[in-house]
């Protein structure tokens, strides 16, 4: 087996070791959130037995490790259980799969994340290497000043600027991003647009400022003098002698990135109004609906592990060390 | 070598100034040197370290490396003072009209591309051949610098080649878009002797056939008489002397040129003794469980002697080093010190057995902490091994860098504050500590210009008179091996080929290798290499 091969595998192996371990971490911290849903739907005012004979229906009063291998069991063929809200002590039961909660949810979620790559990642890229090119140039620390001033202020400032300037007093893109279920693709696309650009303000300077920092790194090596003593122009050194060396870090850094952009929006969430995973997980910890609360966490688990592991293969595959061996 | 004198130089440097920043000031690097240079000849440039060899060298590019610029002087290449050109247009010329042969081929390649994309980019990208035909040629360059497999070895990247084989493809990376001038900047430093050979005779060769102009740089004079017509010496940034090759060998005028060979001159009379302090006992050693590096290593070491340790990178000799430390534990053998085994493991040895063997090693730099001053590091030893603390480790310490030839002053200073050859007098101050009976000097030298080696030399050879010390002394380098050893173990692949007293080892007959390891050894005669070459040709012939 080609070695790159075998360390991929090896890699997606220790990628599921990983998240069977945070399945347990998520599981335990859940188990050790204050209150009980059966008091916090039923009220103080319940009897005993009424608290009792609710927390049996939800397979509360079971051990935790039953409880865990039951969930986790579920997860594997695919179902997530069943959301704790909808239920009531009316005896009608209007609860929803926990699938059918999350899955639109997450699909809006990927939506904004990735029309926000598709902008941030080309940018930032673009302005890492001109950057690392003009090294020190005004256009150098230009492009780190403004990238660094965005990020210094919190994204929801960001995002009510960019909706008093964009949204309101030169009306490009609309304010509420209340994208629904059966939007054409570009209706959806034109809506997502203001959270988009908060986003891309939000991860370009580190985007870019590492980017040019991996390029610059390289700068200083000997077959990087070699280049320009065989009179390559600057633009052809840096991309076709520093870059081709530098993707292991950048790719790292947009992993990084693209899992923030997954897991990490819920603030620019809820300032857009915009139907995402983010205020979901939210709402369901405050109204203690476990199963929503655990797949939740558990995909976001398995985003950042998916994500870095990309980012570890995209490091292997540019080194030409381990693709082609001795 | 071609000494005839045409009328235009190539390359006419004049009163070039370089200035360097560091320490929030410009200072200056080449302080007025010009250089005068033929179409065909051949110019060795020689100095020690800090000497602005590269930065000449790099100079008669047009090309100055960041933070040093050029303030006065001009560059005329075939006409064009470079001096006063942009870089753009300066562009134009390296890598096709003049080309650059680095010290470290291994790090000069870039990783991320195949060897012959990286040879013809040059070539290829200003049009002067086809693909196609630039690759042809490289081809057949390979070939004719007796690379392995020609026609494939381009199709591998830099990491899958060895060193030398990297340095030989790298000259053909030079030569691909026929140059006018080359620049060889201490080309075969980073290789062994044996390696050095060959690629020094395929550079000739080829330099030879295409009858192209170059530049030598090295600090090996006895390298730069194979290859070079005239040779310029430098100290400082100024020139101390240039002369024809063979009158600078005959009668250096100046002092200093002089000294730059005074260390062959430093001989030790070789002493035989049987009182043997330390004996390394049919070792086996392994890497992993996998790797066997050391087969049946057996090396006797005489009290208050020298036993040099020779051979070339991976023949095993810091392992065997490292055997005898402990550090890496024998799989088969033994270690016997003054008669009595010592523990395979470094974790079981006593503290009097580990004060016993000390180590110094190449690079004084990364074996110091940089945090601390020279007071500290020579007196942690003191308080391990002798329990000595405050005003008496004090004391010691000041003993000890008078014995190192250091003043007191030097207590202060912390290492970033030393030079090359006072590091590694801190070093060996810092193993005196313990009071070993036995120090391991692992290259010691190798990193040191020829005076500062010869001083540690010296030293080295006082403290055993002194203090009747044992030596093994690891290095990869004949003339070093002459000036302190009593005894000789060569090595070749993990295994010795001989020991025996100097006189005998250096005197034929000689095994196999080690006529193959002095052979390679350059000698200061400017006809060493075409005698060589001879004789291979002549036996290859037979």
């Amino acid at each position: 087996m080609h070695p790159v091969v075998s360390t991929v595998l090896k890699r997606l192996a220790l990628g599921l070791v990983t998240l069977v371990f945070v399945s347990i971490i998520i599981f335990c911290s859940i188990q050790l959130l204050p209150g009980d849903f059966g008091e916090a739907i039923l009220g103080q005012a319940a009897t005993e037995e009424t608290v009792a004979a609710f927390r049996r229906e939800l397979g509360l009063d079971k051990p935790a490790v039953y409880r865990y291998f039951d969930w986790i069991g579920s997860v594997m063929t695919g179902d997530f259980g069943t959301s704790f809200s909808g239920r009531s002590a009316s005896g009608v039961n209007r609860a929803r799969p926990v699938v059918d909660l999350v899955g639109p949810r997450l699909g809006n979620t990927l939506f904004l994340a990735s029309i926000a790559a598709l902008i941030s990642v080309p940018l930032a890229l673009f302005l890492g290497i001109t950057a690392a090119l003009w090294r020190n140039s005004v256009y150098d620390k230009l492009a780190s000043a403004t990238t660094l001033t965005t990020i210094s202020f919190p994204e929801f400032f960001v995002a009510y600027v960019l909706i008093l300037l964009i949204g309101t007093l030169w009306p490009i893109f609309p304010s509420l991003a209340d994208v629904e279920a059966g939007m054409p693709f570009w209706e959806r696309v034109y809506k997502t647009m203001l959270p988009s650009i908060t986003l891309t303000l939000v991860i370009v300077a580190h985007l870019m400022r590492m980017t040019r920092a991996a390029i610059i790194n390289l700068l200083a090596s000997p077959y990087i003098e070699m280049a320009r003593l065989k009179g390559e122009p600057a633009i052809r050194v840096i991309l076709k002698h520093a870059l081709p060396n530098a993707w292991a870090p950048i790719a790292a850094v947009i992993a990084f990135n693209l899992a923030y952009l997954i897991v990490g929006v819920v603030v620019v969430e809820v300032v857009f109004v915009y139907p995402g995973i983010g205020q979901l997980m939210v709402d369901a910890v405050s109204s203690r609906d476990i199963p929503v609360v655990q797949a939740c966490a558990l995909i976001f688990a398995a985003t950042y592990i998916l994500l870095n592991l990309t980012a570890d293969i995209i490091g292997i595959v540019s080194n030409p060390r381990l693709l082609h061996p001795k | 070598m071609s000494t005839e004198k045409r009328s235009t130089p190539l390359l006419k440097m004049d009163n070039l100034h370089i200035e360097g920043f560091a320490d929030e000031k410009w200072n200056p690097i080449i302080k007025g040197v010009g250089l005068t240079l033929h179409r065909g000849e051949i110019l060795g440039l020689i100095g020690e370290s800090g000497a602005g060899k590269s930065t000449l060298g790099l100079a008669a590019m047009g090309f100055t490396r960041a933070g040093c610029r050029i303030t006065e002087g001009s560059i005329f290449f075939d006409g064009v003072d470079l001096a006063q050109k942009p870089e753009r247009f300066k562009q134009k010329y390296w890598g096709t009209r003049i080309t650059y042969v680095a010290q470290s081929a291994a790090a000069s390649f870039n990783p991320a591309h195949r060897l012959i994309d990286q040879t013809v980019a040059a070539t290829v990208r200003v049009g002067l051949r086809t693909e196609a035909d630039a690759k042809r040629d490289a081809r057949e360059l390979f070939s004719a610098l007796s690379l392995p497999d020609p026609d494939r070895i381009g199709d591998r990247y830099p990491h899958q080649v060895s060193g030398g084989q990297l340095q030989r493809v790298m000259t053909t990376m030079a030569m691909s878009p026929r140059p006018d001038l080359i620049i060889f900047d201490e080309p075969t430093t980073a290789l062994d002797v044996t390696t050095q050979v060959e690629v020094l005779m395929s550079m000739r060769k080829i330099v030879e056939e295409f009858d192209t102009a170059a530049i030598y740089i090295t600090h090996d004079l006895a390298v730069v008489a194979q290859m070079a017509d005239n040779i310029k010496v430098l100290r400082y940034g100024r020139e101390i002397e240039e002369a024809e090759t063979r009158a600078m060998l005959r009668e250096p005028k100046e002092e200093y040129t002089r000294s730059l060979w005074s260390v062959r001159s430093l001989r030790k009379k070789a002493v035989k003794s049987d009182d043997i302090v330390l004996s390394v006992d049919g070792v086996d050693a392994a890497y992993g469980n996998r790797i066997k590096v050391l087969h049946d290593v057996s090396i006797k070491l005489p009290r208050g002697k020298t036993v040099a340790i020779v051979g070339e990178s991976g023949s095993g000799k810091s392992t065997t080093a490292k055997a005898i430390t402990g550090l890496l534990p024998p799989s088969k053998g033994q270690i016997l010190f003054n008669g009595t085994a010592l523990p395979a493991e470094l974790k079981d040895r006593s503290k009097e057995q580990l004060r016993q063997i000390q180590m110094i090693y190449q690079m004084a730099d990364t074996a110091m902490n940089p945090r601390q001053i020279v007071g500290e590091i020579i007196g942690r030893p003191l308080e391990f091994y002798h329990g000595l603390k405050g005003k008496a480790q004090e004391q010691r310490v000041i003993q000890l860098l008078e014995q190192i030839e250091l003043d007191e002053g030097f207590y202060d200073r912390l290492p970033s504050e030393l030079s090359g050859g006072q590091k590694q007098r801190v070093c060996i101050a810092r193993s005196l500590a313990a009071e070993p009976e036995i120090i391991i000097c692992d290259e010691v030298t190798s990193s040191l210009d020829q005076i500062v080696q010869e001083g540690i030399l010296k030293l080295l050879m006082r403290l055993q008179r002194e203090r009747n010390i044992s030596y093994l002394f690891i290095t990869h380098d004949i003339a070093t091996v002459e000036a302190i050893s009593d005894e000789i173990v060569v090595m070749y692949e993990g295994a010795v080929v001989e020991q025996g007293i100097k006189d005998d080892i250096l005197s034929p007959p000689h095994p196999d290798y080690t006529q193959l390891l002095l052979s390679s050894v350059p000698e200061m005669d400017p006809d060493w290499l075409t005698n060589l070459l001879k004789g291979k040709e002549a036996a290859a012939a037979v």
